[in-house]
């Protein structure tokens, strides 16, 4: 392999390269392509839900946009955008000049595109798209489902290889790549906290995999796992979802925290405090995303043990949680700050994830769930730790390490406009659907009565005006790309200190074609 | 050219892909009958355990235990369906017979399966079927009728706070399903 | 296609349409609730426990993010670059990492106890002074009273809320979408269970007033409590998405004292000894007529359109079926579609409003056959005659 040859050229370069970079890139694109789609769907329940009655469009559509809203936005912009940040990071903080499998990382990405344009079509497909939801409960998934069901199950199946492929991928590199020296208790925490993750997802990928392989059965062969007809029971279903769906929420969050890990030092200019029990807190959160599955249960009707269990082993996860954001915050404590923009979402998204951690922790309690659960004081809670907790941190990344892919900064102000605008937005969006919960409005309803109406028209402006913020960041973005103002320093930020920061920016094609001395 | 790194990465991702496949097995395979086992352990959903034999027990003639009994037709089936008889009151330990009514208002032969369900959940795996009609399905021809029978045991060791129970059946239409599995099995023969 | 493009194009107008809205006249009717931002206790026992429960934990959870969030911002703006030029370069502390884990634990048990005290509470099984079976369906619910001394009651429970309303065209009242056509009726300050299950797909009964949310599985039941400590109306919704109108089947509880209870529970048997006599009477078209076009109202023009133009259901207005063989007709209507949304209605409907709507279907929307069913013509089809 010759180390030092560039990329090739025209559509080819994109089609076959198994650079990281590039892969990377392509990542980062499409989780952004897909970020607009489905806020363009937010958007539009947001538009329908402007005000009581029904304006937009119908209830049958508004189900089959709350669903694609939510596939979209997990499986779709999240996920891939981490997977982007880990092929771009992981090799240049570990010190290694590729990933473990090449080849397959090509493959994990391009399954991608098609899988999302064959999910999208089906929302132009007879009897529409998928409509049920995005935790698509039997056996309105199943027996009452639109033909497309069985294109949705293809699809799941697909975006399942791709992260599959992805994880082994990253755990390969991670276990087999590291420079010599870099010893695990040394790695970044971004890669420490992506290892758990693609371990998880490794974990449970198959379980949504079974899930779904399941409903089809159920749906075209005649078997009953999720209709009491045949013998089966629809609850079954919430329980392989969620076994499946709870380590998925700490899949989005443990990378963002990662991230954060990276953000907060730099600017702060001093170590991360606490490095080990960091990954502790990590790992015990990982493990503990198994146990806690019923939560989302609870008005199932489980016997009384088995909510105490759940609602106790939900309230632990409180304390590894915790342990991390007393962390970062005693990172900042007698740092030397400055409040770039990579700086304000982190901080941002500590303040809103832990605003999201009190509902979440709220939610745990068992017998007050019964009123906030299905309402929308969930949407708010989920929408606090996803949006705050997993976006902001990946609008931090992009900003943070931008110089170092396109050796070009940023424009500062509107980086700074961008997270302004963004952080009212979504305060104002999301901030009163605590309120319209609790007053008793439920979530998936495309209309509601009149007492909801004045926080719902509050909550769409904040939607449109966090919509509209994240136009500013995609012009921000390409403005970089083509104007911005040549950056060549290595290290970019006065407080970096992981190895990304030692190779010349922007980076190479190849880096660490041989391994980096550690000291 | 495959170096040791080559040959470790190589080894390393048939490990996780090994872990893929119990994953996807567990999830297959072993949750769904887990899941059975529990509901009939710990009465998840009033479900109920399978055939019972009596054994020889005394009855506890110093407890009565009200059973009521309801009926729910699922969606598109058709057929009457009603409890003969709303509740009885039974001594824990004594053996007890009622049935359920069913007919076939349609003109085509069908087949219907009862699924019993019990609350409160936790007297479940006390209520005990020596004989359902839930264990089979039950076919009637065109406009036909019949009275099914239950005949069940309340267990002795019910908690004491438990005074009464109800049985709930829900009566569904698998004409197809029962159909489907007769050719299945007429030409597995 | 066509459709989708049209879709399309009322979505390009929307932010349009919406800004217009803005400035129009909003004529929605005050209330008291607007603004509510809190869970309100209920009027129930268990309601004001969990309400004490949640306040408790807000409460803690407020306290914890004044502290932490004023650590954090306090360090943002004391240890600013331009103040604090140097760095410290501790990265930890045992002792205080460690101290840190356990408190959080001990803050948890607080919570912790009484959640705990609360839960068993909730699942107290005493025995219930009344017992109501509900079955949640797409898209209504039903209620059935269980007596033990005879025949059950029971009633389905639709929206009321005009159409005209929810597209806009007439003025919402202040419990629009909230209201029903058939409430349940509770007596005050006894207890009631709820058997909850469903019919089709999984739905969930929610009254956060009575402080009672169950999930409805089809084939499983499942049982929930309350006990009113005070009259009045109070309104609730299904908390589970079911299909389309999921946003759009209310329930209403009315809470009364045990006297006018038991006169309800008198006029609510009455009324099905009354069907049972009209089984036996021959009515005549108009009364039919009209009486069918209530029914239709509540119960199919969701589907088919108030005027039968159609809609999610086929326009009944000219439709071969309406206009074809009566016994093709009354089947449709009585067991309804398999595979599609019509349900059967044979089952939710009596014998006098099934052949009330089938002769108003057939005499209305310009359908003009003249003929009319009987509600024992009816009962001889069921019976499969």
């Amino acid at each position: 392999m010759g180390a030092h040859h560039g990329p090739a050229k025209g559509l080819t370069r994109w089609l076959f390269t198994t650079n990281h970079k590039d892969i990377g890139t392509m990542y980062l694109w499409f989780s952004f392509a897909m970020f607009l789609l489905g806020g363009s769907f937010a958007m539009i329940i947001r538009a329908e839900l402007f005000q009581p009655g029904l304006q937009i469009v119908q209830p049958e559509f508004f189900n089959q946009m709350t669903t694609m809203h939510g596939l979209v936005m997990v499986f779709g912009a999240i996920m891939p955008a981490f997977v982007g940040l880990a092929n771009w990071m992981i090799p240049m903080m570990i010190g290694a000049p590729d990933m473990a499998l090449p080849r397959m990382n090509n493959w994990s990405f391009w399954i991608l595109p098609p899988t999302f344009l064959l999910l999208a079509s089906t929302l132009l497909m007879e009897g529409g798209g998928p409509n049920f939801g995005w935790t698509f409960y039997a056996p309105l998934s199943t027996t009452y489902a639109p033909p497309s069901v069985t294109f949705f199950i293809f699809a799941v199946h697909a975006m399942g290889i791709s992260s599959i492929m992805g994880s082994i991928n990253i755990i390969a590199t991670v276990v087999n790549m590291r420079a010599p020296g870099m010893t695990y208790m040394k790695m970044p925490m971004f890669v420490w906290t992506w290892l758990i993750t693609a371990f998880l997802l490794v974990a449970v990928m198959p379980v949504l995999a079974g899930a779904v392989t399941m409903m089809l059965m159920d749906i075209h062969f005649g078997t009953s796992f999720f209709s009491a007809a045949g013998g089966g029971d629809p609850v079954l279903f919430q329980h392989v979802f969620w076994f499946f769906g709870h380590p998925e929420v700490y899949i989005i969050i443990l990378p963002a925290f990662g991230v954060v890990s990276e953000v907060i030092p730099t600017f702060s200019r001093k170590p991360l405090f606490g490095y080990d029990s960091m990954v502790y807190a990590t790992s015990s959160i990982a493990f503990l995303s198994f146990i806690v599955w019923a939560h989302h249960m609870y008005t199932v009707g489980m016997p009384i043990a088995g909510e105490l269990f759940f609602m106790y082993a939900t309230m632990l996860i409180a304390v590894p949680t915790a342990a991390k954001v007393f962390n970062w915050i005693t990172t900042m404590f007698k740092g030397s700050i400055t409040l770039e923009t990579p700086m304000l979402f982190a901080i941002a998204k500590v303040f809103l994830f832990t605003v999201g951690g009190f509902s979440g922790l709220m939610l745990a309690i068992a017998p007050a769930d019964f009123q906030y659960h299905d309402s929308y004081f969930v949407v708010a809670h989920f929408h606090y730790t996803m949006v705050a907790g997993a976006i902001f941190a990946l609008s931090s990344a992009v900003y943070y390490w931008i110089p170092k892919w396109t050796g070009k900064m940023y424009n500062e102000s509107m980086g700074k406009a961008h997270f302004w605008i963004s952080f009212i937005g979504f305060n104002l969006t999301f901030f009163p659907q605590h309120f319209v919960g609790l007053a008793g409005m439920p979530r998936r309803i495309p209309d509601y009565n009149l007492m909801f109406a004045d926080f719902n028209m509050m909550s769409s402006i904040g939607a449109f005006i966090y919509g509209a913020s994240q136009l500013l960041f995609l012009f921000n973005i390409v403005r970089t790309i083509t104007h911005g103002k040549p950056v060549s320093d290595p290290k970019v930020w006065e407080g970096g200190t992981t190895l990304e920061w030692t190779v010349p920016t922007p980076a190479p094609y190849h880096t660490f074609t041989t391994p980096p001395e550690l000291k | 050219m495959a170096t040791q790194a080559d040959k470790n990465i190589k080894k390393l991702s048939i490990k996780l892909l090994g872990l893929v496949f119990i994953m996807f097995a567990f999830a297959m395979w072993v949750m769904p009958p887990l899941y059975d086992a529990l509901c009939e352990a710990l009465g998840i959903n009033g479900k109920t355990g399978r055939q019972y034999t009596a054994v020889e027990s005394q009855v506890d003639t110093d407890r009565i235990v009200k059973v009521q009994f309801v009926a729910q037709n699922n969606e598109m089936m058709p057929w009457e369906f009603a409890p003969n008889t709303s509740q009885v009151e039974v001594h824990p330990g004594e053996s007890s017979q009622v049935t359920y009514y069913a007919k076939n208002t349609q003109d085509r032969y069908m087949v219907s399966q009862a699924i019993p369900s019990i609350v409160p959940s936790r007297a479940a795996e006390y209520f005990h079927k020596t004989e359902c009609f839930c264990f089979n399905q039950q076919p009637l021809a065109a406009g036909k009728d019949a009275d099914l029978a239950l005949q069940f045991i309340i267990d002795r060791d019910l908690p004491k706070d438990i005074h009464v129970i109800t049985l709930s059946y829900t009566i569904f239409d698998v004409t197809e399903m029962a159909a489907k599995q007769d050719s299945v099995a007429a030409s597995s023969k | 296609m066509y459709l989708q493009a049209k879709r399309l194009f009322k979505l390009a107008l929307s932010p349009v349409l919406m800004l217009l809205s803005l400035f129009s006249t909003g004529a929605w009717a005050e209330q008291a609730e607007r603004w509510q931002t809190n869970m309100a206790p209920g009027i129930t026992e268990v309601g004001h426990q969990i309400y004490d429960l949640h306040m408790w934990v807000f409460y803690i959870c407020v306290v914890t993010g004044i502290v932490v969030f004023g650590v954090m911002f306090y360090s943002v703006f004391a240890y600013r670059k331009e103040r604090h030029q140097e760095p410290a370069t501790f990265h930890e502390n045992t002792r205080v990492e460690i101290a840190w884990t356990i408190v959080p634990f001990l803050v948890l048990l607080f919570m912790a106890v009484p959640a705990t005290k609360t839960l068993i509470e909730i699942y107290d099984t005493d025995d219930a002074d009344l017992d109501i079976l509900i079955t949640g369906y797409q898209w209504k619910w039903k209620y059935e009273y269980i007596n033990p001394n005879g025949d059950n009651i029971s009633f389905f429970s639709n929206l009321l809320t005009d159409g005209a309303e929810i597209a806009n065209t007439e003025d919402k009242g202040s419990n629009y979408l909230l209201e029903v056509d058939e409430p349940v009726v509770i007596p005050v300050n006894k207890k009631v269970r709820f058997l909850v299950t469903a019919n089709d797909v999984l739905h969930a009964w929610w009254v956060p007033a009575l402080a009672v949310k169950r999930d409805a599985i089809p084939g499983f039941i499942n049982e929930a409590w309350t006990k009113a400590t005070e009259t009045g109306v109070f309104r609730g919704q299904c908390a589970e998405l079911c299909g389309r109108n999921h946003g759009f089947m209310p329930i209403v509880v009315n809470v009364v004292e045990e006297p006018q209870y038991e006169a309800w529970l008198g006029e609510k048997q009455a009324a099905a000894a009354e069907i049972k006599e009209l089984m036996a009477k021959d009515f005549s078209l108009e009364e039919l007529v009209e009486r069918g076009k209530s029914v239709y109202t509540s119960s199919c023009a969701a589907c088919h359109g108030a005027n039968g133009e159609g809609g999610v259901g086929k326009a009944i207005a000219g439709s071969p079926i309406a206009t074809g063989a009566m016994k093709e007709h009354t089947a449709r209507v009585v067991d309804g579609v398999p595979g599609t949304a019509m349900p059967a209605f044979g089952s939710q409907l009596n014998e006098v409003d099934l052949a009330a709507v089938i002769t108003y279907q057939r005499n209305a929307f310009g359908n003009n056959m003249g003929d009319m069913l009987q509600p024992v013509d009816i009962y001889k089809f069921k019976k499969g005659q």
